[in-house]
């Protein structure tokens, strides 16, 4: 209790003093950075999510073949839930003498609540985002719709017993389907409109939809309450399923700021677990002279326990502050990206930061306040009388035990974990042998060179493993550094592909055989290269080694789907670029014998095909079996046409077959499609680049956020640089000034301490990049699933960066120890 | 007041065992002032260390006011010193941390005095740095850095003074002006003394003199004046 009085009362002394505030400030920020990546990662997560939830129009959508009972209206409504009804079918429309199959898809107002509908004035003229839904009386219909018929914006349709007027062109709505299931083109009505036109009736194929919107634990709450009571025939759709680029890229993102998160963590414990041992050491005099003056063991540990949370505690509310400033200023910058009415962050991230870094204070400085326990009072009369070092076992185990809590707690992903925390420590281990290993080798080095190289080579070699620990610091915000540089770089790379601007913006659907010359032709005319055609025959399959597909038991929901549809059907002599063959073999590209089919990996669990296996699809009528030949790993995100069943040439000779063609067509060239729409109406244009620009909005929010919260670990890694060089600065001072007493000059002594960081620097530089290549392999490849490339860059940033910022920080922080007077630094010690 | 019997301290160097006391014994009775001189090395500040409880000898034993400080464990021996001790080393010891006031108080927190405050701004005014009590250390001259520890050692008016070399870090006048302090502060508190010294003149200022030499006591002499 006296300890505890005395520590609060002698606190306001210590930060008076400004002796504790390297400690002071390596809370500060470690509280300051876990905050505002706690922060970002909470807001920006939810604004990828949201993007992600677009494709879905909503946070949730209920669709039924059913009107939507009006006990899920009212729940919606109860959970504070913003609503919308959606109603679609297939009619046929008419304008003038013109009339084309339709999907009818009727909205009401409120619709979509997430995302956009865009139209245009015109056809493929310019597109805005719409605010509201069709106004009472009119429709907004699909570009592909008004060159079938051959209307204009102005003109009236006739849906059912209505005449409604087209009042735009709809160019895109989030929620349309990028598949090939639909093709028929869709005009967007107002709800309200849709009972005049007596289309819907008893036994009207009509899917019913309810979209629902909210605060995440509000729609969880709203499903949780319906869910029980949900007949079979309702499909539930949130943003799991949504589209799988979108899925990816956000995916990938809160991935990577969950390791943004780790990192800056361990970094922070490293800078943390320097200043604590600072901060004991320091104390060491004072304990041993409290010693000699009377005070107990208890006491001056209980005090000096008291003080560093006391400090901590100081720490923490400093760091929070400046982590809301930084949040402030990163939201604004960040405004046009962050969707302005998310929730506000909560309280949550400051609470964990605090507690990780008290956590990590207390963790880091047991070892060292266990030793200050032991302090000898006789270091008041023989300074170097020193307590026995605290176990190697006790400080691992008191460190890790700090971090493996805070991480348990901050991460989700397992693995990722388990990668970062596997390499750091095999990093650690490497770096502490090798520092050894480099100091020993220094020490017998330096006999033939200058005083300066001497001196800076000699301060490695005695400092033996204190040398080595700084080599272990250094390696290991260097290496997190690198490793966070080029997984980013690797993931944006990755990325970039995604949005490989070659990629293609329009399908052309449904092209019958004879129609690809004249089609080619009108390509060839606006200059736009000629496409490839890919064929495609529809087929439905019938069984599986024999069994009817009706009486087997698929392994999934999507399997049953799957073998219960018509597939989209196509054949190939050589494999596509976008494709990978994981298991079998692909045909040869003169092969002319028994039909083979290779079917997509995932779609092949689904169905619970193995290779060898035969399947029959009946196509036109007529029977076709196929031999399971190989599975493939398809890069859905190329948008270029892919198929889940791709046949072995010939095997569809003489069945119907259509054609499908990707392209990339600027907006300029835009009136070729019209071109084709009114030429070949029959043929369906798909226009992907409103698809192609949500993805990319997606990504480069993504990015963003990546680089933004990068910027915070930055910090961090530099923060360690410096607590490192700030453990050696009193002996520093005092042989400094020693060696100035005894006429060596200051530019001297600078290059002296300059070629000490600078032996560090490489070591540490040399053995981080090792280590990050190794760790960005594994992060790149197991984690992120993307393509690893080795990179010379690496290394040359490794060892220079290493260098360049060990000595910066280094001259930074020992610049005051070696200008300091020398008769001043001689009398006080 | 202060006995050692048979005090010997061996220490394990790189060159094998060292013996840096041997043998000695002596009574020290309440009151008195003793210097202990001897050349470097001879074991002097050992010695003191032994006799303040803050090393433990090899074997032989140590009464302090009453204490057998050898039968102690160290927070034993910390609450005899406490209650009993004051300390004015060589190199003063201030905490650099706390300015000159705070650090005369920090012995009486430490025993939690009453007015530990006022206490410690008396004895500030008493060794003459009433002006000085809110600077550190930093900016204190040697010899007002000795007097801010005279000052903390009288704080709790203890019954015996231990000082190591006081004046080894001061100029000569300083010196003696700061063991005129000390004298003077002795006399009026009645404490005992024991002041380690290799300053011949310092020593005859005291009652008795003992004598060390390679770590044996070679002499034990009254001061005649």
């Amino acid at each position: 209790m006296k300890a505890i009085v005395y520590a609060i009362r002698t606190i306001g002394r210590e930060l008076r003093s400004g002796e504790v505030l390297v400690l002071l400030s390596a809370v500060a920020l470690a509280v300051a950075a876990l905050t505002a990546v706690g922060f970002l990662t909470d807001r920006i997560g939810k604004a990828v999510a949201r993007q992600a939830n677009e494709v879905l129009a909503a946070d949730l959508r209920l669709r039924s073949p059913e009107p939507l009972p009006a006990e899920w209206l009212e729940a919606a409504e109860r959970f504070e839930l913003e609503t919308a009804e959606t109603q679609n079918f297939p009619s046929v429309v008419f304008a003038g003498d013109e009339s084309s199959l339709a999907n009818v898809k009727a909205v009401s107002a409120g619709y979509p609540l997430r995302g956009k509908v865009r139209t245009a004035n015109r056809l493929f003229g310019d597109q805005q985002e719409a605010n509201d839904i069709p106004p009472a009386g009119s429709v907004w219909a699909d570009g592909a719709l008004m060159a079938r018929l051959n209307a204009s914006v102005g003109d009236t349709i006739s849906v059912g017993e209505s005449d409604l007027r087209i009042d735009a062109v709809l160019t895109y709505r989030p929620d349309q389907s990028i598949g090939f299931a639909s093709l028929a083109p869709t005009v967007l009505l107002n709800l309200n409109d849709l009972p005049a036109t007596n289309l819907v009736k008893e036994g009207s194929r009509v899917g019913y939809a309810l979209l629902v919107a909210g605060r995440e634990s509000d729609v969880d709450d709203f499903y949780a309450d319906v869910e029980d009571d949900l007949p079979e025939s309702v499909r539930v759709r949130n943003r799991e399923d949504s589209s799988e680029s979108a899925a990816n890229a956000s995916a990938r993102a809160q991935k990577f700021l969950s390791l943004t998160a780790v990192i800056s963590l361990l970094l922070s414990a490293v800078a943390i677990a320097m200043s604590a041992r600072r901060f004991a050491h320091r104390r060491m005099d004072t304990v041993a002279l409290m010693k000699s003056l009377g005070a107990s063991q208890q006491f001056v540990i209980t005090a000096a326990t008291v003080q560093l949370l006391l400090l901590g505690i100081v720490g923490v509310c400093v760091g929070s502050l400046i982590g809301f400033a930084a949040e402030k200023i990163l939201t604004s910058m960040l405004a046009d990206l962050i969707a302005n009415d998310l929730p506000p962050p909560g309280l949550q991230p400051v609470f964990l930061a605090a507690g990780s870094a008290l956590i990590l204070l207390i963790g880091f400085a047991m070892p060292s306040l266990i030793q200050l326990r032991n302090a000898p009072p006789l270091r008041v009369l023989r300074h170097d009388e020193m307590p026995p070092a605290p176990s190697r076992l006790l400080v691992a185990g008191t460190s890790l035990l700090a971090v493996a809590a805070m991480l348990y707690s901050a991460i989700g992903d397992a693995r990722l974990l388990l990668y970062v925390l596997g390499g750091m420590l095999g990093v650690s281990i490497v770096l502490y042998a090798t520092g050894r290993l480099l100091v020993a080798l220094l020490g017998r080095s330096r006999g033939g060179v200058g005083i300066a190289w001497r001196y800076g080579l000699a301060n490695v070699a005695r400092r033996g493993r204190a040398s080595a620990v700084q080599v272990v610091a250094f390696g290991l915000g260097l290496t997190v550094l690198l490793l966070l540089t080029f997984v980013r770089t690797d993931l944006l790379k990755g990325w970039q592909q995604t949005l490989d601007e070659n990629a293609p913006n329009s399908f052309l659907i449904n092209i019958q055989a004879h129609e690809r010359d004249p089609i080619a032709e009108i390509f060839a005319r606006n200059e736009i290269g000629a496409p490839d055609f890919v064929p495609m025959v529809r087929g439905r399959m019938t069984t599986i080694d024999g069994d009817d597909v009706k009486d087997i038991e698929f392994p999934t929901e999507d399997g049953k789907w799957m073998a219960n549809r018509e597939a989209n059907l196509t054949w190939a002599a050589k494999l596509s670029e976008t494709n990978d063959i994981v298991s079998g073999d692909w045909w040869p590209e003169d092969y002319q014998g028994d039909p083979l089919v290779s079917i997509e990996e995932e779609a092949a669990a689904d169905l619970g095909v193995e290779l060898g296996q035969k399947l029959t699809f009946t196509i036109a009528g007529q029977e076709i079996q196929l031999t399971v030949a190989s599975f493939r790993e398809v890069n859905w995100d190329s948008f270029k046409p892919n198929f889940f069943m791709v046949l072995s040439p010939g095997a569809l000779d003489g069945f119907p077959a259509t054609f499908v063609a990707s392209l990339k067509v600027q907006a300029e060239e835009r009136g070729a499609l019209l071109e084709i729409a009114r030429a070949h109406p029959s043929v369906s244009v798909i226009d992907l680049e409103s698809i192609l620009q949500q993805v990319k909005g997606i990504i480069e929010k993504a990015t963003l956020a990546v680089q933004a919260v990068f910027i915070f670990t930055l910090a961090a890694g530099i923060a360690v640089l410096f607590a490192a060089v700030q453990s050696t600065i009193d002996e520093r001072r005092f042989e400094s000034a020693m060696l100035r007493a005894l006429g060596v000059q200051r530019g001297t002594v600078l290059f002296g301490v300059l070629t000490e960081f600078a032996a560090l620097g490489l070591v540490a530089g040399f053995l981080a990049a090792a280590g990050a290549s190794i760790l960005a392999w594994l992060i790149s490849t197991r984690v992120f699933e993307l393509e690893y490339s080795f990179s010379p860059l690496l290394w040359s940033l490794g060892l220079g960066g290493g260098i360049l910022l060990v000595c910066l920080s280094g001259y930074v922080a020992a610049r005051g120890a070696i200008n300091a007077p020398p008769a001043d630094v001689l009398r006080a010690a | 007041m202060l006995a050692a019997n048979n005090v010997s301290k061996q220490v394990i160097s790189p060159e094998g065992g060292l013996t840096i006391l041997s043998e000695v014994s002596f009574e020290i009775d309440y009151g008195e002032s003793v210097a202990i001189v001897g050349a470097s090395g001879a074991g002097k500040s050992t010695l003191l260390a032994l006799l303040a409880g803050l090393d433990l000898p090899t074997s032989g034993s140590i009464q302090l006011d009453g204490n057998v400080l050898t039968d102690l464990d160290e927070d034993g021996r910390a609450r005899v010193r406490a209650a009993s001790v004051g300390f004015v080393f060589q190199s003063f010891h201030l905490v650099p941390s706390l300015n000159a006031l705070e650090n005369v108080m920090l012995p009486l927190e430490l025993g939690a005095a009453e007015n530990a405050r006022k206490k410690a701004a008396d004895i500030i005014s008493q060794v003459g740095l009433s002006e000085r009590g809110r600077h550190y250390p930093a900016q204190l001259s040697g010899g007002e850095k000795q007097r801010v520890a005279i000052a903390r050692a009288f704080a709790t008016e203890p019954a015996v003074l231990f000082a190591d070399e006081p004046t080894g870090n001061l100029d000569s006048k300083t010196g003696e002006n700061i063991m005129q302090l000390m004298f003077d502060l002795n006399r009026n508190s009645s404490a005992t003394l024991v002041l380690v010294t290799h300053d011949q003149s310092l020593a005859g200022r005291c009652d008795r003199i003992l004598s060390l030499d390679a770590g044996a006591l070679v002499s034990d002499e009254k001061v005649r004046r």
